[in-house]
């Protein structure tokens, strides 16, 4: 058995325990109120602080990763995007590989069959964590609704979108699809599933993987579980939920009566996750940006890049070249600074 | 001690990419015969004033390191932290997606785990967490930390020598994260203890000390030379008077050693002395060389950022003693990432040369407006869009050419067309190998950054086996029959590599091929090509191959 998993799987679980017993045990307040803002707290400061521990160190070399043509003479084209030699390039650059994971996209799978090696498209990676990420993004900003009043109008229209497919299921006894379901919840759950998966059955990925990879999986797999559970299952008091969001996005909280346990299981969960992202490799979604082979420019002979710390080194100078191979050279016919006869006057006159 | 080398069918049906049972961490590493380079000569070491210079040998369980060796990794760690953002980030960002993992060709060729990108750069990772994240040191083993100790050294040791620099893996990482930056961080702090190979620290001296890592003195440099001019005259009847650190000359011309030493890059550093004749004789045009900055290449960047900059020095100073216009530099690999990314910033502003134009064609090398410095072959390439080259590519019509991408000027510079424009220009044959293994998608020689000993042949051959492997392709379905490449260490490795996966593949530099299409004014029949083959039975040999097709 795998102790990572085991363990990341265990942590999660006791996070559950301790949110369960403390919304059995009446701990409204610590769970509804003074958790949540310190996880916040706990948020933006880490966040703040590891980015601008990264901005702290500099970066002494342009060492773009050129995965393109080049800018060279104008009757060869240029990857424009791919190697960038103007600041709207890495612009386009970024941009392609934050919102569509561009260099993912590229993935192959190798295999040794017969002996020959081939490389196939690999895109359920780039799949899963596409789908992933832009169910969480669409779930993230759903959930404003939970913080803003009036619901802005631009949220309404994501709901509608995302319930654009309507399944109902409405027998005495058997209900669903109502509330609208929402897809992105279930795309996330399946994401999420599709991802531990893979790191669980792919040999390699098993073989590299840490506890702290599958700790954000199983816990991002607790809230939209527990999420999905409270909409269209155990059905918590949606009018109480967002008496309690509002009463802490406006700083004057309240923990209201009857809101189920599980909804604090879901925010406990969450508020983990909020304090965990800044000490964890969830900080890619602020290193991508800051990446040295991705964000800069490829016209490095063009325009001069500063290293903030350069330094004068030793060398060894022609000078000392030619004082040592003169007698050599000379002899060789190759031209020289100072000829034997002034070098020996020199050493000549250095005895005196 | 003559073992029997293992038939290239054995070792593929040997290779297992499926990982061990038991964990990285708890799995030793074994140093082994054919993986390794040798230790660093200590007088190498000394030569450059580098850190505690000492005998040792890998295999010995006693690497005479200083008492305080940690202590010396822990603050050179710190201090690379401090000073590279690249080695912060791609210390904390990696989710080890596996991505990676079969892009290496050192894992490809020998499975293990290990040259996994992913897994070289947890070599370092796990120590960083252990010793700068309080988290990390809490939770330990589980989360993937773990103190420095001597096995972890020597596993640095090990597989920081295993990875050739050549970025294949940053390509496909959704976040940049580039391997070649971690191993030449690591290969920096083992240079700390004194524990470089041999094969990087004494061509670092003799650079250092004699102007190129082979260590040819100035009168032998020359005496080099000279004698491709004799070999030049015999082949084509035309005698080419090569220039030597003239004063005021137009452009300096520096290129690796590696050419003027072994065969097949000879051929192509005559290629570039027929050029510079050509040109000379045709347009006036003055190139000179100079044994002082007899070294393109650049073995200080396998051993140190400083180290790097402390070579590379000499491009521009004796530009400016020479008093040239600009720098033109030959084919090779690394020397182009570090002339391309580094030397401006390192060495420059250049502002002693001039902005290089191109005085026969008028072009101006606007990508190379601040470094000043132009890679041969795009200044080749230029020349024949002009149509300033008398050229006939019969001369070259019994090769089916085939182009390798060097790692470096494909993922440090995307120097992609320039040469399948003049090799299109002087070939007639030409394919290309499968899109997954060419451009910014190439696999490496297996020799890069440093590697190229004799003593890790098998390291080497396993490296090199995707880059074999799609050789062999075109070589079955096209007949391809030379593999042409823009590195000198490509064309020292090539022929082994080629040798021993697809016997029958022959390697050559980009400018060998010019040479033989280039007319010389006053040359001969041109009876032979510039290694001595007679064409008449080239051809008829070509003729024969492409009816048994």
């Amino acid at each position: 058995m795998n102790t990572r998993y085991l363990f990341a799987f265990l942590v999660v679980f006791v996070l559950f325990l301790v949110s369960w017993l403390g919304a059995a045990a009446g701990l409204g307040w610590l769970f509804g109120v003074v958790i949540p803002y310190a996880a916040v707290v706990v948020f933006v400061v880490g966040f703040a602080r590891k980015v601008l521990s990264w901005a702290a160190s500099p970066v002494p070399f342009a060492i773009p990763t050129t995965a393109g043509q080049g800018r060279s003479f104008p009757w060869i084209p240029q990857a424009k995007i791919d190697n960038p030699a103007s600041n709207w390039g890495v612009f386009l650059r970024l941009l392609f590989e934050v919102l569509t994971f561009r260099s993912l996209f590229r993935n192959t799978r190798m295999r040794l069959k017969e002996e020959k090696l081939t490389y196939q498209l690999e895109i359920f990676l780039w799949v899963g964590a596409l789908a992933f990420h832009y169910a969480f993004l669409t779930v993230l900003l759903r959930h404003t609704r939970f913080f803003l009043e009036p619901t802005p109008w631009c949220i309404q229209v994501l709901e509608t979108l995302d319930s654009f497919f309507r399944v109902e299921i409405l027998y005495p006894g058997v209900q669903f699809g109502l509330p609208a379901v929402y897809l992105s919840g279930f795309v996330l759950l399946a994401a999420v599933v599709y991802l531990a998966l893979r790191r669980i059955v792919i040999p390699s990925v098993r073989y590299v993987s840490l506890a702290s990879d599958y700790f954000p999986l199983l816990l991002i797999f607790g809230i939209a579980f527990s999420g999905i559970l409270m909409r269209y299952v155990t059905k918590v008091d949606i009018r109480a939920v967002k008496e309690l969001t509002l009463g802490l996005v406006t700083f004057r909280p309240t923990v209201p009566e009857g809101i189920g346990a599980v909804f604090y299981i879901h925010l406990f969960l969450v508020c983990t996750l909020l304090a965990y992202f800044p000490y964890s490799k969830l900080m890619h979604l602020g290193g991508v940006f800051l990446s040295p082979t991705r964000n800069l420019r490829g016209d490095t002979r063009a325009y001069r890049h500063v290293n903030p710390w350069n330094y004068p080194v030793p060398v060894h100078t022609y000078e000392e070249y030619e004082e040592e191979f003169r007698d050599k050279m000379v002899e060789a016919g190759l031209p020289v600074e100072k000829p034997l006869a002034d070098a020996a006057d020199e050493a000549a006159q250095e005895k005196e | 001690m003559a073992e029997a080398k293992p038939t290239p069918q054995d070792v593929l049906h040997r290779i297992q990419h499926t990982p061990p049972r038991s964990d990285w961490m708890e799995t030793p590493v074994e140093i082994r015969k054919g993986m390794y380079c040798y230790a660093a000569n200590p007088k190498s070491v000394a030569t450059l004033g580098l850190p505690h210079p000492h005998a040792w040998n890998p295999v010995e369980d006693d690497w005479h390191l200083p008492e305080n060796w940690q202590q010396i990794l822990h603050e050179g760690f710190k201090e690379r932290l401090e000073r590279f953002r690249s080695f912060k980030v791609f210390m904390d960002i990696c989710v080890r997606c596996g991505a990676c993992a079969d892009k290496c060709h050192y894992f490809i060729g020998t499975g293990d785990p290990k040259n996994m990108p992913v897994l070289r750069a947890e070599l370092l990772r796990s120590v960083y967490r252990n010793d700068f994240s309080r988290m990390g040191r809490l939770l330990g083993k589980v989360n993937g930390a773990r103190p420095m100790s001597f096995e972890v050294l020597r596993e640095w040791w090990y597989y920081l020598f295993q990875c050739s620099e050549c970025r294949r893996c940053s390509l496909f990482c959704p976040y940049g994260i580039d391997t070649a930056e971690i191993t030449i961080m690591g290969r920096e702090l083992l240079n700390l203890l004194g524990l470089n190979i041999d094969w990087i620290a004494t061509p670092v001296a003799n650079c250092y000390m004699n102007g190129n890592h082979l260590g040819i003195q100035p009168h032998a440099f020359k005496d080099m030379i000279d004698f491709f001019v004799d070999d030049i005259e015999e082949k084509t009847g035309v005698r080419v008077k090569p220039r030597f650190m003239e004063k005021g000359a137009d452009i300096l011309f520096i290129t690796p050693s590696g050419d003027v030493f072994a065969d097949p890059g000879t051929y192509t550093a005559m290629g570039y002395l027929m050029l510079f004749h050509y040109l000379e004789e045709k347009y006036g045009l003055k190139v000179t060389w100079s044994t002082y900055a007899s070294e393109g290449g650049n073995f200080g960047f396998f051993t140190s950022h400083e180290t790097m900059k402390r070579l590379n020095a000499k491009m521009y100073a004796e530009a400016k003693r020479l008093k040239v216009k600009w720098i033109l530099g030959g084919e090779c690999g690394h020397m182009w990432r570090v002339i391309h990314q580094y030397m401006d910033t390192m060495n420059g502003p250049a502002d002693f040369l001039e902005v290089p134009v191109n005085p026969i064609t008028g072009t101006r090398f606007e990508q190379a407006r601040s470094t000043k410095m132009v890679h041969l072959v795009e200044f080749t390439a230029d020349l024949i869009h002009h149509g300033k080259l008398d050229l006939d590519p019969r001369r070259n019509d019994y090769l089916k050419v085939t182009f390798h991408d060097s790692c470096n000027p494909s993922r440090g510079m995307g120097f992609f067309e320039e040469p399948r424009y003049v090799i299109r220009n002087v070939c007639n044959h030409f394919y290309e190998m499968p899109a997954n293994t060419i451009r910014e998608q190439t696999f490496c020689c297996g020799s890069g950054a440093g590697l190229n000993a004799g003593e890790n042949m098998e390291l080497r051959l396993a490296g090199g086996l995707p880059r074999a492997n799609a050789v062999q392709h075109v070589h079955r379905k096209y007949g391809v029959n030379m593999l042409a490449c823009i590195c000198a260490i490509d064309r020292a490795a090539l022929p082994a590599l080629m040798d021993y996966w697809v016997p029958g593949v022959q390697v050559t530099g980009v400018h060998e091929l010019v040479a033989n299409a280039l007319n010389l004014p006053g040359q001969n029949e041109r009876t032979t090509n510039l290694r001595g083959e007679e064409f008449e039975e080239l051809m008829a040999q070509a003729e024969g191959q492409s009816d048994e097709g």
